[in-house]
C-alpha cells in the first residue's frame, strides 16, 4: 500500500472534517439557523465563539449550516456537471464524426461566455430557487469536464491497446467502460475536486450578490452580504466566511494534487 | 608518451530513483569506468539502452543530465579536471572545447530560428571567430557535409529540411567551433538505413579532415565498427570490454561481446510447404481519407500456413499500412484478400468473429499495446473468454499454459505491464496473440524497439512457436538482418508498390533492382573497412 | 504575410464574428426561457388585463420570438441597445460612461498583473522547487482559494479601515486628476490584480516549464550558454504564443473580476450596472450588458489565436 505523502493526508482529513460537519450541523451548531441569541455584533465570547452578527444570531452557528448548504449546492452541481461533462465527452471522443463535431461546436459556444455572465443572464429570468441554483451551475460547468473527459478519452482512443480492443472485435461498450475509462478515472477525478473548488467559489459569489441562495437559508456568501456593512466600523464578521471557504478550497487542492501525482506514476513510462 | 586529450579514471555516476510512494533513494548509474582518448581518435561506445553510454559521453563535458550526478573518479580535459569543476567554467569549456552531438536533431533544434544562427551561434559565443568568419566556416562545413545549396541553406527553418539534413547540420554546428572533442550520441539511429550511409561517411571524413576527436556512442557494433579507432562495451554501467576495433570486432574476448558481435550472424534455413496459401493478396490499393495519393499501390502476396513473410522496406514505404489494410482498420479500395480459403471483407465492421480471431496483431510498441490497469493475466486471459466462452478456473489454466509457452510463468499472472522489461512486455503480447490460437499473425516492427540482445531472444521465441502452433507470420521490419533470421519469403515495398517479391534465396541474391540493391548495400556489416568499400562501389556504378 | 496566413488570420476573424451572432442569439435565448411576462412583472399583481395588453403592444412583445431577436440585433449594430425598463431611459447613454470606467479599471489591472505574472512566472521556473518557487505557489493558492468579493473585504478591513491608505468606496468622476483617480481604484484594482495574477503565473509557469523542457533547451545548455541567455534567446520565442494565450484566457477573470469588484467597491462601473438590473429583473439591459461582455471575452480570444498564428514559425514560413 503506497504511504500518501503528508500534505495531501492533511488536505483529506480538512475536506473529510468539513463534509462531516456539514452533515451533522445540527448536532454541531450551538444554536439554530435563525435564532437571535444576542447583542447586534458582538465581539467572541464563551458563548459565542466566533461572536455574533448584524442582527445578533450566533455566527459560529450561521458558519456551520452555511457550510451545510454551500457543500450540499457545490456538491450536487459538481455531480450534475461531473457526469454530464464526462459521459459526453467519453461519448464524443469515441463515437467521433460529426457527433463529436455537433458536441465540441456547441460547447465552444457556450464557453464563449463569461460562466458568471452567462448565470446572471440566465438568473435574471427564472425564480432562483435551490434546484434551479444547481441545475445552471452544473450544465454551465459540464462544458469544461466535456473538453478535459473528451481530450483524455480522444488521446486514450488512438492507443494501441484500444486498437487491439477493436481489431479483436470488442463492442463500444467494452471500449468505452473497460479500455478508456479505467484510464481516464485518475485525471477526471482530479478535476472534480477542481471543480468542486470552483462551485464553492461560485455560489458564495452568486449569494453575495444576491442571486444564489436566498434567505432564510444562509450560506458562506450570504454571510458575507449580511455583515459587511460592519467593515467601515472595523467589524470583522464578514471576514471569517473568507477563512472558512480558503481552508476548504487549499485542502481540496491538496488532494487533487496528489491523485494527479499518482496518474503519472502509475503509467509505468519514465519513473516505473 | 602524449598526454591524452581526454581521461577519465574511475568514474562513478548516481542517480535519485522516484519509486511511487516510496522515499527518493539513489542509485548507481556508472560504476569505475575509466578511459583515454587521444587527439584526432575515435573512441566508440557501445551498449544497450541503460547500459549508460549517454551518460558517460556527456560526462566529457561533466554534464549530467535530467538531474544526474557525476560523484565520483576524476575527468582530465585537455590536462584539466573537469568533474568538480564550478560552473562558470564548464560553460567555458562547453560548446569550444567540446561540443556534443544529439540523437534527434529534430528536436535539438530551435524551432524558431534559422539553421545559420543557430550553427554559429557558440562560435560568436566564445569569441572563437567573428560573424563573418564564422558564417563562412559554416558554409564551408555544409559542403563538407554534403548539404544541398550551402550558401543558402542556412537561412531555412528547421522544419524546412529533412531529417538526414538536419543531422549533418547538427554535425555541421558541432565543428563551427574548431572544438578538441565531439560528442556524437547515436547520430544515426533514427534515419533511414540507406540515408545513414552518407551521413555516417559524410561524419567520418568531416572529422578526419579536422583532426577533431570523437566519442561516438551507438547501440550498433556494425556501426561503430566503421567509425571507431577504439571500442569500449558497457553493460549496466560498468566496462565490460575495451579495446581496439580491430581486436573487439574480430577477436571480442568476454561472452557478451561476442553475443554482440554475432548477432546478426543469424539465419533461417528457409521453407515452403506445398498447399494452399493461408493469406492472400491481390491487387490491394489503398488511401488515405485527406491524401491525394495511394499509399498502397498493387499489391499482390501470398503467405503460406506455418511460413514467414517478411515486408522489409524504409518509413514511408507503406509497409505498416499494409498492415492496417488486411487487418481492415483501412479498408482497401481496390483488391481482394482472401484468408483461410474465404474472402475477407475490406473493412473491420463487417468480418465475422472467427475472421477477427484467426487473424492476430502483434504491435511495435508493447508498453502502449497493453492497458496499463490491466493485469497480465486479465490481458492475456481476456481473448480466451471472448472467442471461446473461457472463464474462471479453465481460463486460468489456459492462462498458464500461455505463460509457460512464452518462457514467463504463473508468477507474471498477477503483474501489471509497468512492472516488466521490454521483453517480457513484448512476450505477453505474444501470448495475448497466441491465446486466439491464430492462422497468421502480423508482427509489426515487434522487435525494432528492443535491444539486439532481447531482439533475439523474441525473434527465437516467435520461430519455435511457429514449429509448435504452425502459425504463419507477416514479418514486418525495416532491418535486414531481422530478415534473414525469420524470413521464408521476402517482399520489398518502397513508396507504396512491391518492388521485389520471391523466396528469400532469391531476392537476397543478385542480380537486383536499383531500390533493393541499395537497400541490402546500406546494412552496415560487422566488418572494418566496410564502408569504404561499399562507397567505392556505389560510386564506380554511378560512373 | 504569406497567402496561408492571410487565409488563417481571415478565417479566425469571420469565426469571430459567427461566434459574436451566436453568442448574441444565445443571450437572447437565455432571456426568453421562461414564458414568464414582463409586462407582468412591471406592472404588478394589481394590472389591469387591458394595461397588461397595451404595454405588451407597446413592447413589441407579441411579435414572434425571432422577429424580435432581429429588431434587437439591428439596434444594437446601430447603437440602440434599448431602453432600460426600470427607468424608461435609454441604456446605451447609461452605459456610455460607465463602459469607460470599467475598461480602465481593467486597464490598469491588466498593466500590472500581466508583466508580474510572467516575471513571477519566470523566477519559479528559474529557482524551481527551491524556496522562491515555493513560496509564491503557496501564496498564489491562497489566491485562488477565495472569491474576489471576499478578496475585496479582506483587503478593504485592513488596507482601508485598519490603515487608511486607500479609500473603501471607489467613487470616481470627471473632475479628479489621474492620480486621484488612481488613488481611489486602489482597492479594487489590487484585488483584481491579486485574483488574475494568481490564475495567470500558474499558467505561465506551466507555459514555460514546458518549453524549458524541450531537447532545444539541452543543446544552448551544452553550447555553454549562461542561464539568462538560454531563457531570453531560446525559451522566450517559442513561449510567446502559449503566454500570450494564457494572458488571454485569463482576461476572462478580468471581466468576471471587475463585476464583482465594482459591487463590492460601488465603483461606478458596467459591472455594477449588470448587477443592479439583474435583481430588478430589467432584461433590455441585462442582455445589453450580456453581449457586450461577451463580446470582449470574444474579442480578446480571437486576438489569442491570432499571435498565436503569427508567433508560429512553421505557418510563416512553409515548406
Amino acid at each position: 500500500m503506497t504511504r500518501i505523502p503528508l500534505p495531501a493526508l492533511i488536505g483529506l482529513a480538512v475536506t473529510g472534517a468539513y463534509f462531516l460537519a456539514a452533515l451533522f450541523a445540527p448536532l454541531l451548531a450551538p444554536y439554530g439557523l435563525s435564532e437571535v441569541v444576542g447583542d447586534v455584533w458582538e465581539p467572541s465570547s464563551a458563548e459565542h465563539l466566533l461572536g455574533t452578527d448584524n442582527i445578533g444570531r450566533d455566527l459560529l452557528s450561521r458558519l456551520i449550516y452555511g457550510g451545510r448548504t454551500t457543500i450540499f449546492v457545490a456538491s450536487a452541481a459538481t455531480i450534475l456537471s461531473f457526469f454530464t461533462g464526462s459521459v459526453l465527452g467519453l461519448f464524443a471522443a469515441v463515437v467521433g464524426g460529426w457527433v463529436d463535431q455537433l458536441l465540441s461546436r456547441f460547447v465552444d459556444l457556450i464557453m464563449a461566455i463569461p460562466t458568471l455572465i452567462f448565470a446572471l443572464v440566465v438568473l435574471s429570468v427564472m425564480p432562483v430557487t435551490l434546484p434551479v441554483l444547481i441545475v445552471v451551475m452544473g450544465l454551465l460547468d459540464s462544458t469544461r469536464v466535456f473538453r478535459l473527459s473528451r481530450a483524455v478519452a480522444a488521446d486514450l482512443a488512438v492507443m494501441d491497446f484500444v486498437e487491439a480492443a477493436r481489431l479483436r472485435g470488442e463492442g463500444r461498450g467494452w471500449i468505452i467502460f473497460r479500455e478508456i475509462l479505467p484510464n481516464a478515472l485518475s485525471p477526471l477525478v482530479a478535476e472534480m475536486g477542481m471543480r468542486f473548488i470552483f462551485m464553492v467559489l461560485f455560489v458564495s459569489t452568486l449569494s453575495f450578490l444576491g442571486l444564489g441562495i436566498q434567505p432564510p437559508e444562509a450560506d458562506w456568501g450570504g454571510i458575507v452580504k449580511e455583515n459587511k456593512d460592519g467593515i467601515v466600523y472595523g467589524i470583522s464578521a464578514a471576514l471569517l466566511p473568507a477563512v472558512a471557504i480558503a481552508t476548504l478550497a487549499i485542502a481540496v487542492n491538496l488532494v487533487a494534487d496528489w491523485i494527479l501525482d499518482r496518474t503519472t506514476s502509475l503509467k509505468g513510462g519514465r519513473n516505473g | 608518451m602524449v598526454e591524452p586529450l581526454l581521461n577519465i579514471e574511475n568514474l562513478r555516476i548516481e542517480a535519485a530513483s522516484y519509486q511511487p510512494g516510496e522515499a527518493p533513494s539513489r542509485i548507481t548509474i556508472v560504476d569505475d569506468v575509466s578511459l583515454s582518448l587521444q587527439k584526432g581518435h575515435v573512441l566508440g561506445l557501445i551498449g544497450e539502452s541503460g547500459a549508460g553510454k549517454s551518460t558517460i559521453g556527456l560526462s566529457a563535458m561533466a554534464y549530467g543530465r535530467g538531474g544526474v550526478e557525476l560523484t565520483g573518479g576524476e575527468i582530465r580535459l585537455n590536462g584539466r579536471e573537469i568533474r568538480t569543476a564550478p560552473s562558470p567554467v564548464l560553460r567555458k569549456l562547453r560548446g569550444v572545447e567540446v561540443t556534443y552531438v544529439a540523437q534527434s536533431a529534430a528536436a535539438a533544434f530551435n524551432p524558431a530560428k534559422r539553421l545559420m544562427e543557430q550553427v554559429i551561434e557558440s562560435t560568436l559565443e566564445h569569441g572563437r571567430a567573428s560573424r563573418r568568419e564564422a558564417e563562412a566556416r559554416a558554409v564551408d562545413l555544409f559542403e563538407k557535409l554534403g548539404l544541398p545549396d550551402p550558401g543558402t541553406f542556412g537561412n531555412r527553418y528547421p522544419h524546412q529540411v529533412s531529417g538526414g539534413q538536419l543531422q549533418r547540420a547538427m554535425t555541421a554546428m558541432a565543428l563551427c567551433p574548431q572544438p578538441d572533442l565531439i560528442i556524437f550520441d547515436e547520430p544515426t539511429t533514427a534515419l533511414d538505413v540507406t540515408t545513414q550511409l552518407g551521413v555516417l561517411s559524410a561524419i567520418k571524413a568531416a572529422i578526419r579532415d579536422l583532426g577533431v576527436a570523437a566519442l561516438y556512442i551507438t547501440h550498433d557494433l556494425a556501426v561503430v565498427a566503421q567509425i571507431a579507432d577504439d571500442i569500449m562495451v558497457l553493460r549496466h554501467g560498468k566496462t565490460v570490454e575495451y579495446g581496439t576495433a580491430d581486436q573487439i570486432i574480430n577477436a571480442p574476448r568476454k561472452a557478451y561481446t561476442r553475443a554482440l558481435v554475432s548477432v546478426a550472424a543469424n539465419e533461417h534455413p528457409e521453407n515452403l510447404p506445398a498447399g494452399e496459401a493461408v493469406l492472400s493478396l491481390k491487387g490491394i490499393t489503398a488511401r488515405y481519407r485527406n491524401v491525394p495519393f495511394d499509399v498502397v499501390s498493387d499489391i499482390g502476396i501470398d503467405v503460406k500456413p506455418g511460413t514467414t513473410l517478411a515486408v522489409v522496406g524504409e518509413s514511408g514505404s507503406g509497409k505498416s499500412t499494409l498492415a492496417r489494410v488486411i487487418t481492415g482498420l483501412l479498408p482497401a479500395a481496390r483488391g481482394e484478400i482472401t484468408f483461410a480459403g474465404r474472402r475477407l471483407p475490406p473493412g473491420l465492421e463487417r468480418r465475422t468473429r472467427e475472421d477477427l480471431r484467426e487473424l492476430q496483431m502483434i504491435y511495435q510498441m508493447a508498453d502502449v499495446a497493453m492497458n496499463p490497469r490491466q493485469t497480465v493475466g486479465t490481458i492475456i486471459g481476456r481473448p480466451l473468454e471472448f472467442y471461446f466462452g473461457l472463464k474462471g478456473a479453465a481460463q486460468k489454466q489456459r492462462v498458464v499454459e500461455l505463460l509457460d509457452e512464452i518462457e514467463l510463468g504463473e508468477r507474471f499472472l498477477d503483474r501489471y505491464p509497468a512492472e516488466l522489461s521490454g521483453g517480457q512486455k513484448q512476450r505477453v503480447c505474444i501470448a495475448r496473440a497466441l491465446a486466439a490460437k491464430p492462422k497468421l499473425i502480423i508482427c509489426d516492427e515487434v522487435t525494432s524497439a528492443l535491444d539486439p540482445l532481447v531482439a533475439e531472444g523474441i525473434l527465437k521465441l516467435l520461430l519455435d512457436l511457429q514449429t509448435s502452433e504452425g502459425v504463419a507470420y507477416v514479418f514486418i521490419t525495416h532491418d535486414i538482418a531481422t530478415v534473414r533470421a525469420v524470413a521464408d519469403t521476402i517482399a520489398v515495398m518502397h513508396k507504396g508498390r512491391l518492388v521485389r517479391y520471391g523466396m528469400k534465396s532469391e531476392v537476397l541474391s543478385p542480380p537486383f533492382d536499383d531500390y533493393t540493391e541499395l537497400l541490402l548495400k546500406s546494412v552496415p556489416e560487422m566488418r572494418i573497412g566496410w564502408m569504404e568499400e561499399t562507397l567505392a562501389a556505389l560510386e564506380a556504378e554511378a560512373r | 504575410m504569406n497567402a496561408q496566413i492571410a487565409m488563417l488570420l481571415a478565417q479566425r476573424f469571420l469565426l469571430g464574428l459567427l461566434l459574436i451572432v451566436l453568442v448574441s442569439i444565445l443571450i437572447f435565448a437565455g432571456t426568453q426561457i421562461l414564458p414568464g411576462d414582463v409586462a407582468q412583472s412591471i406592472l404588478g399583481q394589481s394590472a389591469t388585463p387591458e394595461a397588461l395588453a397595451n404595454l405588451r403592444e407597446q413592447l413589441g412583445l407579441n411579435a414572434p420570438v425571432h422577429e424580435r431577436y432581429l429588431s434587437w440585433l439591428s439596434g444594437v449594430l446601430q447603437g440602440d441597445l434599448g431602453n432600460s425598463l426600470t427607468n424608461g431611459r435609454d441604456i446605451a447613454e447609461s452605459i456610455g460612461a460607465r463602459l469607460g470606467n470599467t475598461l480602465f479599471l481593467a486597464f490598469w489591472a491588466a498593466l500590472i498583473s500581466v508583466p508580474l505574472a510572467i516575471v513571477l512566472g519566470l523566477v519559479s521556473v528559474l529557482y524551481r522547487g527551491r524556496w522562491p518557487d515555493r513560496l509564491i505557489s503557496a501564496v498564489t493558492l491562497a489566491s485562488i482559494s477565495i472569491p474576489e468579493f471576499m478578496m475585496s473585504y479582506i483587503l478593504m478591513f485592513y488596507v482601508a479601515v485598519q490603515l487608511g491608505w486607500a479609500p473603501s468606496v471607489a467613487m470616481i468622476d470627471d473632475r479628479m486628476s489621474l492620480l486621484q483617480k488612481l488613488h481611489a481604484i486602489a482597492l479594487p484594482v489590487a484585488v483584481l490584480v491579486m485574483v488574475v495574477l494568481a490564475h495567470m503565473m500558474r499558467m505561465t509557469r506551466a507555459a514555460l516549464l514546458n518549453v524549458m523542457q524541450s531537447a532545444y533547451i539541452e543543446t544552448a545548455e551544452l553550447k555553454g550558454l549562461n542561464r539568462f541567455k538560454i531563457i531570453w534567446r531560446h525559451a522566450f520565442p517559442n513561449s510567446i504564443a502559449p503566454i500570450v494565450n494564457v494572458v488571454m484566457l485569463n482576461m476572462a477573470y478580468l471581466i468576471v473580476g471587475v463585476v464583482v469588484v465594482e459591487v463590492v467597491f460601488v465603483y461606478p462601473g458596467m459591472g455594477q450596472y449588470l448587477v443592479d438590473h439583474v435583481a430588478k429583473r430589467d432584461v433590455p439591459v441585462v442582455q445589453a450588458c450580456g453581449i457586450i461582455f461577451a463580446g470582449v471575452y470574444i474579442l480578446l480570444n480571437m486576438l489569442a489565436d491570432i499571435v498565436s498564428i503569427l508567433a508560429n514559425p512553421r505557418l510563416r514560413q512553409p515548406k
